[in-house]
């Protein structure tokens, strides 16, 4: 909503306070002002002057000399606008003034003839061109007859004139007008208040005579007045009112026009006016219109309607849809005579709903959408008689023709100062919280410090008991209240879940990946990819938007590597090969092909490496990112989080056969490692790509946040160490657990610390070093039992692989 | 005669300890002058020839002329050691400039530093941190906070819906009521709920359709007004500094009532006015407010008895407004070059 000040002037006295102050405190108040927009940019030695003389240039077709009396004297001004006419009153720049976008008028010759300044058109002076009425949009500005002459002409075209932007919030529709707006001012300034007076002079004639008004549905339309405006004169509105639409950012058009634009504004009624003998009935039905029903509206569209829209009818067809639009039929034009002015009041849903259907918003359906006051609906009409008998000479027959069936009752609020108080920490004072209320001129009565309010219906959004604790709180001012922390203790802290989720984190970037955050919504391709055994298990349909935005974010996640894998690429693209990245995430789980409960969100911790963890080159110490290193990041983090986990060798869609390990908790499956097929990394534009994706909340299930203290050993630890050839595809982790089984209680480590193929070996053999440690916690070990182990776990690991010990 | 012998001795004897360059001559000169067989055992051989008288005082003088001597000796042993040590260890000198081997290190994501900070401002003031779904009803998003199915303010946030009656949240403040629910009412309810919100907005510098928010929530028996004003004091200064104005202005949420927007001072130009701040000298932080009683109503809790307040903050906001990020796009995108920028907060 703009504001203009000098329209605001006219009701609330404001000249004591600057601008910037005005707009600060209106802020504080509870309406954001948004900005302070000047009509026009400052423009000095700018005046009016009455063309004497306008005469054809001897050698230019388009160009006029005219003699232009600017009151101390009379300036020969050479002048090339189509409009320009002798007898008129214009804008002329004397030489040395200086126009908008610092353009400096001079004497000059054209074609020949002295030209002593510039006659102006608004855009010159500075009027956004979208505002200009069209009658002087390609021309000068003509000012009406009466204007005196030799006075700048800042004041006349209110080029002086700042506005306030309001950001208002939905509930506080009673500032989407002049008037609303004024008694808020007065409020926050504490000021007197003054409002127009309005009186309209009848004619004798009923206006029943010419038209019944009917509504088929009052709730929908419980309030409609009739007025019959008769003689009307269509020509422009008075200077000033012009002025003030192009402040409050409408242009000009007609004085019909502009005075329901005008009454709109200032009261926040919206109006109508039908040119009555286009309506060409004496009825006017206001029903929901007929499915397929047709109507052309103002703008020339063609609408086609349904039974959800309500229109205004001549008893027959439409002519208007009601609140939000006229029809193009019985729009008001220059030969207008006689019009049906429509003072109503319609239900916001139904106008939200139709603007909706729509497409169609206007300043009208604005504001029924967030509720008029219904104590202004008559007083809006009248205003705009008024207004038409000024500056239209129009005439108004008598007793307008009024269906109300409007409830206009006060609400009726009554609140203890004391709750008042103790709801808002303070100590207001009765009496001070009866000023309050005067100033936002509500009616009270108060006894035993409780108030009796009777709300006025403009403001619509006060209904309850906080409703008016805003009120007092706002001000009193916000600045004023305590500072106080709540009383009550509570304890705060971070559950095992979170600390957990935060030790990971530290974890993995302890380690070197760093973490992103990626989109939740994917696109097509992506819900299908990389979907880890254990969600593929639990069978889930793919969640998609009703309506997604676009195609690349519609469907919410089923594994977070395909985003992670995107970022790796983006990366990878920009010359950036050093990639470790992790995320945590959650992935939205469900069976159901229409979601009618809400999904399992199930958190999931993934990563993706590429190129090198560490980059090290001169002592060639680099460690370059392969399937150990980041099977390893995922090894370490499971035996920091103490649980044990074993990796075995998977086939899963999408990544390396012969790289890629399932990992296992016991039996289940809790994610994997390895790297991406080298066919998907070459249609996913990457290098050699190893990633993870581990089920976080089995681990957080599993975690326990209280490890049992075993005692340092006390006795010393025996070491042994033993080769093993066996053939190339046994796996070392299998003969690993095997002397682990078989070495077992003594055997407390088992660490592989060699594998060799090659010289020495035959072609389909390899050897593989494991380091063993023994250690009783209750004495010391003799070499005769290490010795009896030891052989038992060669005999078994020879029986179970064929291996035999390399000497 | 004795005692010269001895003074002489002395003099000879220094003059070689001062002359002498490397260890083994000095081990040399020891044995020469001080061994079993040296110099001066030789000249105290004759001490028994003396006079008792004159015994004590030749006595005294080899005792000086020894310690002199054995000091001196062990003074250049100490000083050539040293110039040793020093030989050996210029040999071992390495070129300091090269570059030191590395570890691997990384860190959090800017939002969840954001987070984790916020997080833990308010586990100190004895608030809980829940976490709530991301597909949200429409009842827990819009109709638990006051927001009836039509009404106007469901504009204000365009929701990305799966089916009539399931979407993504749209904000975090479905927690307040699922909060207040879970809560058997005997004790305060004190939370505050990070999480992921999603709205639908075309992504732009300044918009994207995912981002993050806090909510925070306070239940209890009298919980003023100035208790929500001094909260978030106390939660802005900790945040952006003690030096930073607050400023509280009424708004309008249709979960709260009254209602709070609040900002600070801007710390590009202190409040004078600047791009950053549109000219204004302030920086919209958050929103908060006096929880609605028709919330704290639906949720069990009867809004006569109990009070309380919540506000919602944008991590993406204040990370932007911290380090002085130009476009949230950064945030998702996960640029490398973007997201180390910011490891250590």
């Amino acid at each position: 909503m703009f504001v203009s000040l000098n329209w605001l002037k006219q009701y609330v006295d404001i000249s004591d306070i600057t601008t910037e102050d005005l707009a600060e405190k209106v802020t504080k108040s509870g309406i954001e002002v948004d900005g302070i927009h000047h009509i026009a940019e400052k423009s000095t030695n700018v005046v009016t002057g009455y063309v004497q003389s306008c005469e054809k240039h001897p050698d230019a077709d388009k160009l006029n000399i005219c003699q232009v009396d600017v009151g101390d004297e009379t300036l020969q001004i050479v002048c090339g606008a189509p409009n320009i006419a002798a007898k008129q009153t214009v804008a002329v720049a004397k030489p040395g003034a200086v126009l908008p976008g610092n353009f400096k008028i001079k004497k000059a010759k054209l074609r020949g003839v002295e030209s002593s300044g510039m006659i102006c058109s608004l855009q010159e002076l500075g009027i956004e061109a979208q505002y200009v009425p069209k009658e002087y949009e390609t021309g000068i500005f003509v000012f009406p007859e009466e204007t005196a002459i030799g006075e700048p002409v800042e004041s006349f075209l209110n080029l002086d004139d700042a506005v306030l932007e309001f950001d208002l919030t939905p509930n506080r529709a009673d500032c989407l007008n002049m008037i609303g707006v004024a008694y808020e001012v007065a409020a926050i300034l504490d000021k007197p208040l003054n409002l127009p007076e309005v009186s309209v002079s009848w004619e004798d004639q009923e206006t029943s005579e010419l038209v019944q008004v009917k509504i088929e549905d009052t709730k929908l339309n419980p309030y409609y007045a009739a007025f019959i405006v008769e003689n009307i004169e269509v020509k422009e509105a008075p200077l000033w009112m012009r002025n003030r639409l192009i402040a409050m950012g409408i242009r000009p058009i007609n004085n019909v026009v502009d005075i329901t634009n005008y009454v709109l504004l200032e009261y926040g009624q919206p109006l109508h006016a039908f040119d009555f003998d286009l309506v060409n009935s004496d009825e006017i039905l206001i029903r929901r219109a007929q499915e397929n029903e047709k109507l052309t509206t103002l703008d020339q569209q063609e609408r086609e309607l349904n039974t959800d829209n309500l229109v205004i009818t001549n008893g027959k067809e439409p002519i208007a849809l009601a609140g939000v639009m006229g029809g193009h039929d019985t729009e008001v034009n220059e030969n207008t005579k006689r019009i049906l002015l429509e003072a109503a009041y319609f239900d916001g849903f139904s106008i939200r709903k139709t603007v909706k259907q729509t497409g169609l918003r206007s300043e009208a359906s604005t504001r029924y959408e967030k509720g008029i006051d219904p104590s202004r609906v008559y007083a809006a009409g009248l205003r705009a008689c008024q207004l038409l008998e000024q500056y239209a000479n129009a005439t108004i027959l008598k007793n307008p023709v009024i269906v109300d069936e409007l409830n206009t009752d006060e609400h009726v609020l009554k609140i203890d100062a004391h709750e008042v108080n103790r709801r808002l920490g303070t100590n207001i004072s009765t009496e001070e919280m009866g000023k309050i209320f005067t100033k936002l001129r509500f009616a009270f009565d108060v006894a035993n410090d409780e108030f009796t309010i009777h709300i006025p219906t403009r403001r619509g959004d006060i209904t309850i008991f906080e409703d008016i604790l805003e009120e007092v709180a706002r001000l009193f001012g916000y600045d004023h209240l305590p500072y106080t922390l709540p009383k009550g203790t509570a304890k705060g802290g971070l559950t095992e879940r979170q600390r957990l989720k935060r030790y990971t984190k530290h974890f993995l970037e302890g380690a070197g990946l760093a973490e992103t955050i990626t989109y939740s919504l994917i696109d097509d391709a992506q819900i299908k990819q990389f979907i880890s055994p254990d969600v593929q298990k639990q069978q889930p349909h793919p969640i998609s938007l009703a309506l997604p935005m676009t195609e690349e974010h519609k469907y919410l996640r089923l594994s977070l590597l395909p985003e992670l894998l995107s970022v790796a690429a983006y990366n990878e693209a920009r010359n950036i090969h050093d990639i470790a990245l992790y995320e945590m995430g959650a992935v939205f789980i469900s069976k159901e092909s229409t979601l009618t409960t809400q999904p399992k969100e199930s958190l999931r911790l993934s990563g993706v490496l590429a190129g090198h963890l560490i980059q090290h080159p001169w002592q060639q110490a680099s460690v370059k990112i392969d399937f150990y290193v980041a099977k390893g990041i995922v090894e370490s983090l499971f035996r920091y989080l103490d649980i044990e986990v074993t990796f075995v060798q998977a086939e899963i869609d999408q990544m390396h056969p012969g790289r890629t390990a399932a990992i296992k908790i016991g039996d289940d499956y809790v994610g994997y490692v390895g790297q991406v097929h080298p066919f998907d990394q070459k249609q996913l534009d990457l290098k050699e790509t190893y990633v993870f994706d581990i089920d976080f909340e089995k681990v957080l299930e599993l975690y326990d946040r209280v490890p049992q203290f075993n005692s340092i050993p006390k006795y010393p630890s025996i070491s042994r160490d033993i080769a093993f050839i066996v053939n190339s595809d046994v796996h070392a982790g299998d003969i690993r657990d095997v002397i682990k089984s078989e070495g077992a209680p003594l055997v407390k480590s088992v660490d592989i610390f060699d594998v060799y193929e090659g010289e020495h070996l035959e072609d389909n053999q390899k050897s593989i070093a494991y380091h063993l440690l023994y250690q009783d916690p209750e004495r010391t070990l003799t070499d005769d039992e290490v010795e009896a182990s030891y052989e038992k776990i060669i005999a078994k690991v020879n029986e179970q692989f064929g291996a035999y010990v390399r000497s | 005669m004795m005692q010269e012998e001895l003074k002489a001795l002395e003099v000879e004897a220094l003059q070689k300890i001062k002359e002498v360059t490397d260890e083994r001559s000095l081990q040399d000169i020891r044995v020469h002058y001080l061994g079993k067989k040296g110099a001066l055992t030789a000249i105290l051989r004759g001490m028994g020839k003396l006079s008792k008288e004159e015994r004590p005082v030749v006595g005294e003088v080899a005792n000086s002329v020894r310690e002199n001597v054995t000091a001196a000796l062990d003074a250049k042993k100490t000083k050539l050691e040293k110039a040793a040590l020093e030989a050996q260890l210029s040999k071992e000198t390495i070129d300091v400039t090269l570059p030191g081997r590395p570890v691997a290190e990384s860190g959090p994501h800017i939002l969840t530093q954001i987070i984790e900070e916020i997080e833990d401002l308010f586990i100190g003031m004895g608030y809980e941190i829940k976490e709530g779904p991301e597909v949200e009803t429409d009842y827990f998003n819009f109709e638990a906070l006051n927001l009836p199915k039509n009404h106007p303010a469901r504009d204000m946030q365009d929701t990305f819906y799966i089916t009539n009656e399931l979407l993504l949240r749209t904000h975090t403040s479905p927690m307040q009521a699922r909060a207040m629910q879970h809560s058997d009412k005997s004790q305060p309810v004190k939370m505050i709920c990070p999480g992921k919100v999603y709205r639908r907005d075309t992504d732009d510098a300044t918009h994207s359709h995912q981002f993050t928010q806090i909510e925070g929530l306070y239940v209890d028996r009298n919980v003023t007004m100035g208790d929500l004003k001094g909260t978030l004091d106390r939660f802005s200064k900790a945040m952006f500094g003690q030096d930073r104005e607050i400023r509280l202005r009424p708004s309008f949420f249709p979960f709260t009532e009254p209602s709070v927007e609040m900002d600070i001072s801007c710390k590009s130009c202190h409040g004078k006015g600047c791009s950053v701040c549109k000219h204004t000298g302030w920086i919209e932080i958050l929103g908060a407010g006096m929880m609605h009683p028709n919330v704290l109503e639906m949720a069990g809790y009867d809004p006569k008895e109990f009070t309380g307040f919540a506000f919602g903050m944008g991590p993406d906001r204040i990370a932007m407004l911290k380090y002085g990020v130009n476009d949230i796009r950064h945030f998702y995108t996960n640029d490398i070059r973007f997201l180390t920028q910011f490891h250590h907060g």
